[in-house]
């Protein structure tokens, strides 16, 4: 199976991304730069964190106008399976593939922490494996994840059951002190509406492997990788 | 041609920024400032034959790329 992760000028976790696919997870993966118009054959697509453009005029704003997205916007609209991640998220936002927009943090810190996420729904590609109300802990690391949805947005994000993370506390319980930078309704992430693109603002590709002190991040890769082999839904 | 494009958070959406310039501008007495909210300016260079062309393609790339519409509104100005 072929991960290509594409690469902005100034993201930083693309080699985090590839560690996790290619070295962790024994996947093909290819770092396909901005410019390109070939995602190579990938089967997945995941847009990496970090400061593309170096965050000019708004996260996102810019890496959205790259050539390689008329390609990955066709990729997803043929419903191939998109995993935005941190800036990646931001990219989607802004490219219009997902709803709503990115605000500063809450209390303006980058904040840089392992948090608490709670899976909402688990029939997209990137949570097959994961069960809904499972906690899973994932590293932030953001100045501008503070998600935000108009009234109607939320509602219809809602009523499609579209949020798929939510900020929580260790026992999967919402509270607004969990909700690391004050997010509308705590969400982490969300997914589009045919389900196959999906952002989050924290980083399952750092919560791979024990050493680095969480290994509940690949329940996401691992859940792709299920997706596409056909295997059976495991647990 | 110049086209002046000012770009803020729409009035429902919360500007952390504005109310930390706030809170300063209290501390250091400045007690008639109730409210600061932030934004950006641009001012675009346009190869336009008129204003009504200017200001067309300006509020264009405004709603396009300058703001972001989900969470901004913005304004334009032509100056001829």
């Amino acid at each position: 199976m072929t991960f290509a992760i594409i690469v902005f000028p100034g993201s930083n976790c693309d080699h985090d991304a590839y560690h996790a696919i290619a070295e962790v997870l024994g996947q093909h993966a290819e770092l396909v730069w901005h410019k390109e118009t070939d995602l190579r054959g990938a089967d997945v697509v995941v847009l990496p964190g970090g400061f593309s453009y170096g965050d000019y005029l708004r996260s996102g704003a810019i890496a959205r106008f790259s050539p390689v997205m008329g390609r990955v916007v066709e990729f997803a609209e043929a419903g191939g399976p998109v995993l935005g991640i941190c800036n990646g998220f931001q990219v989607l936002l802004e490219a219009g593939l997902l709803p709503g927009g990115m605000r500063r943090n809450r209390d303006l810190k980058f904040i840089c922490e392992h948090v608490y996420l709670r899976v909402e729904q688990s029939d997209t590609p990137f949570t097959r494996n994961a069960s809904v109300g499972q906690v899973l802990r994932v590293p932030v690391a953001h100045g501008e994840g503070n998600y935000y949805a108009s009234p109607e947005t939320l509602a219809e994000l809602e009523a499609s059951r579209r949020i798929i993370f939510r900020y929580t506390s260790p026992d999967g319980v919402m509270d607004d002190a969990w909700n690391v930078n004050g997010s509308t309704a705590a969400i982490a992430g969300i997914c589009n509406e045919g389900r196959n693109v999906v952002g989050l603002m924290p980083h399952p590709e750092r919560a791979c492997e024990a050493t680095v002190g969480s290994s509940d991040g690949r329940v996401v890769f691992e859940s792709v990788m299920a997706a596409l082999g056909g295997l059976s839904k495991v647990g | 041609m110049k086209a002046k494009v000012y770009v803020t958070l729409k009035p429902s959406i919360l500007d952390p920024q504005g109310k930390t310039i706030a809170q300063a501008l209290r501390t250091l007495g400045y007690d008639a400032i109730t409210d600061v909210r932030q934004g950006k300016y641009f001012e675009l260079e346009v190869a336009a034959g008129s204003a009504e062309e200017a200001l067309s393609t300006a509020s264009a790339v405004a709603d396009r790329v300058l703001a972001n519409p989900v969470i901004e509104s913005y304004r334009v100005e032509v100056e001829e």
